[in-house]
């Protein structure tokens, strides 16, 4: 801070919410321009990348709920491919023993499943901080795939559940080719949810949660329930990633728990820090290169000839070497990328203020 | 009958294992009044806050709040309750703004819950919009409304103290609490704070302690002296000033000729 500005502080900007629009009606028009491009985009790739687009769309969601957690109120939890775990085998289980039941209400109730392991987990987790909850978070993601081998009748065991799911109104069958369709309904579901993360982050329950995240006393003291609200962040979180994993399950038309293996939750984690910790759009930014970095640098490994032992680690390295780099050189992430240009190629007119209005992006 | 005080803290009794942090302490703090809590290092100063916010149980005594006895007092409650305290050195959001500091501090004038955040209805807007405006009056009133979209940490200290401490009034409190909050200050800084203190003590009771000697007795109407946990003195500036026993559980004892 430059020593005249505290002398003669600039007069204050004034007072104003950006246009007239309620924060919904603006994340909406946000959501349904997005969904748009989404079905635009699905409509000129082949349905190999349809599904890749779908896969970025459910890792998207569950990174944005890590980004709840843990960019918002410090909790660090190593166990989300646990919640997926949880969404995944609720929407598998439905499909299988409740076929009656529409698609959408079997989303509703992995949410509501995850949501309640999320909650479980976050009252636990109230009381531990830093190491001692990443370990109790990484021993969820350890232990709770491997209830599938204790009832393997009921759950399929190693080979998981698979199934299929109708879910297409018999109008678009014949014209519009399953994994396009996949695609918009994984694609729906995730704007809808975010558009209530980005409600819900902008708004005064962001600010009490960062406010947790920073200083525990002086939110307690402002009058918020320290312990409440990080249960209510851990609800929130791993019902994102409940529905994330509800979406892979749908999409993949199977529940194995092979796809829920520790490495998944060390990747969320991974790309949560590589597309930039507390922002949604750093979810986007990682979630894209989860998909795109991992089916990229396998390719490139394919075309090289490599012989298996390299091939299978390859991407692997990529995927880490990228992340070292861009950590190293943008600590904020690859959205920070974006940020850190735009306040220097913009013209010095009031600094602090840019950044604030970055940081409402959020 | 006259209205009981804001707080009244009676014999107010913590323990540390063997060690008594505070004695049968008993005080009261009253609208319209400055008390000062002295007392050397160790004198139980902020654990007697800590009881008072809650953070500390009391083994014995009680707390009463407008002549309520307070029970199962939790710190998350003060600012409902209408308390509101600053803390020794900061404590300040480090990653939120200046703004969003003293907004969350405006936290408990809002009334809309979680489910309205969620869907982001234009009410909740509304009153985003209002805690706004009250953080910045305070802000402004502070004159630091300039610094609002900086992070604390980039502000010099006195700036910075200036921002927890309007943290706290915004939730306009009917009793303040300020932990040392001259720590730091420079000589100017400290001659504002303490004009200031006067001020507010025309709308709430503050309690502060405080190190430094001049300010406590230029603004404080009483004070009240801690020694090894007990209340050792309670009495206008210049009768405690006056106190042989304060004189000796500062300096030690006056060996008698």
């Amino acid at each position: 801070m430059a020593a005249d500005t505290v002398i003669a502080p600039a007069p204050p900007a004034p007072v104003t919410s950006r246009a007239g629009l309620s924060p919904l009606a603006r994340h909406l028009l946000l959501a349904v321009l997005a969904l748009a491009a989404i079905v635009l985009l699905s409509m000129v790739v082949d349905p190999f990348t349809n599904v890749r687009l779908a896969t970025v769309g459910y890792y998207l969601l569950a990174v944005a709920g890590l980004t709840v957690l843990t960019g918002l109120t410090g909790q660090v939890s190593l166990g989300h491919g646990a919640f997926m775990f949880v969404g995944a085998y609720t929407v598998a289980l439905l499909v299988v023993y409740v076929p009656a039941l529409p698609f959408w209400v079997d989303l509703l109730l992995a949410a509501v499943a995850s949501g309640l392991a999320g909650a479980l987990t976050g009252a636990a987790a109230a009381r531990l901080t830093g190491p001692y909850l990443a370990g109790a978070t990484l021993a969820l993601a350890v232990g709770l795939p491997s209830v599938t081998q204790r009832f393997p009748d009921f759950l399929g065991g190693s080979n998981g559940l698979g199934f299929t799911v109708n879910s297409m109104p018999a109008g678009l069958a014949g014209t519009v080719p399953s994994t396009r369709w996949q695609a918009w309904v994984v694609w729906a579901v995730v704007l809808a949810a975010l558009v209530l993360l980005a409600n819900l982050t902008r708004g005064r329950v962001g600010r009490r949660l960062r406010a947790v995240r920073d200083d525990e006393v002086s939110a307690a003291l402002a009058g918020i329930h320290v312990g409440r609200m990080k249960v209510f962040a851990f609800l929130v979180s791993a019902v994102c990633a409940g529905l994330a994993g509800g979406l892979q399950a749908f999409l993949l038309g199977t529940a194995a728990p092979g796809s829920f293996t520790p490495a998944l939750s060390l990747s969320l984690l991974a790309a949560m820090v590589l597309g930039g910790v507390g922002s949604l759009w750093g979810a986007l930014w990682g979630a894209l290169a989860l998909v795109f970095l991992q089916a990229g640098s396998e390719e490139l490994t394919h075309a090289l000839a490599l012989g298996t032992d390299v091939s299978n680690n390859l991407p692997l390295a990529i995927y880490g070497l990228v992340l070292i780099g861009v950590v190293l050189a943008f600590p904020q992430g690859i959205h920070g990328i974006g940020r850190t240009l735009r306040t220097r190629l913009r013209p010095r007119r009031t600094p602090a203020r840019t950044s604030a209005d970055d940081e409402g992006e959020a | 009958m006259a209205e009981p005080p804001l707080l009244r803290v009676s014999d107010v009794t913590v323990r540390f294992g063997g060690l008594t942090a505070l004695d049968r302490v008993s005080f009261t703090a009253g609208h319209g009044e400055v008390l000062g809590v002295i007392g050397p290092n160790g004198a139980g100063k902020t654990t007697l806050f800590n009881v008072v916010c809650g953070f500390q149980q009391a083994q014995e005594g009680s707390l009463r709040w407008r002549g309520q006895v307070l029970r199962g007092h939790s710190p998350h409650r003060l600012a409902a309750l209408g308390i509101t305290r600053t803390l020794q050195g900061l404590g300040l959001f480090g990653h939120c703004t200046v703004l969003d500091n003293v907004m969350i501090g405006a936290d408990r004038h809002a009334r809309t819950g979680g489910l309205a955040g969620f869907f982001g209805l234009r009410r909740t807007a509304r009153e985003d919009r209002a805690l706004r405006e009250r953080a910045m009056a305070v802000l402004a009133d502070l004159g630091i409304d300039g610094h609002r979209d900086a992070l604390p940490g980039a502000l010099p200290y006195g700036l910075a103290k200036r921002v927890a401490l309007a943290r706290a009034l915004v939730a306009e409190p009917d009793l303040l609490l300020l932990d040392e909050p001259a720590g730091g200050l420079s000589e100017q800084d400290m001659e504002d704070l303490g004009s200031r203190v006067r001020h507010l003590a025309e709308s709430m009771a503050v309690v502060l302690v405080e190190h430094h000697m001049d300010l406590v007795m230029k603004v404080c109407d009483r004070v009240v002296v801690l020694d090894f946990g007990r209340v050792i003195a309670d009495g206008t500036p210049a009768q405690v000033q006056a106190d042989p026993a304060v004189t000796e559980a500062y300096l030690g004892a006056v060996p008698r000729a």
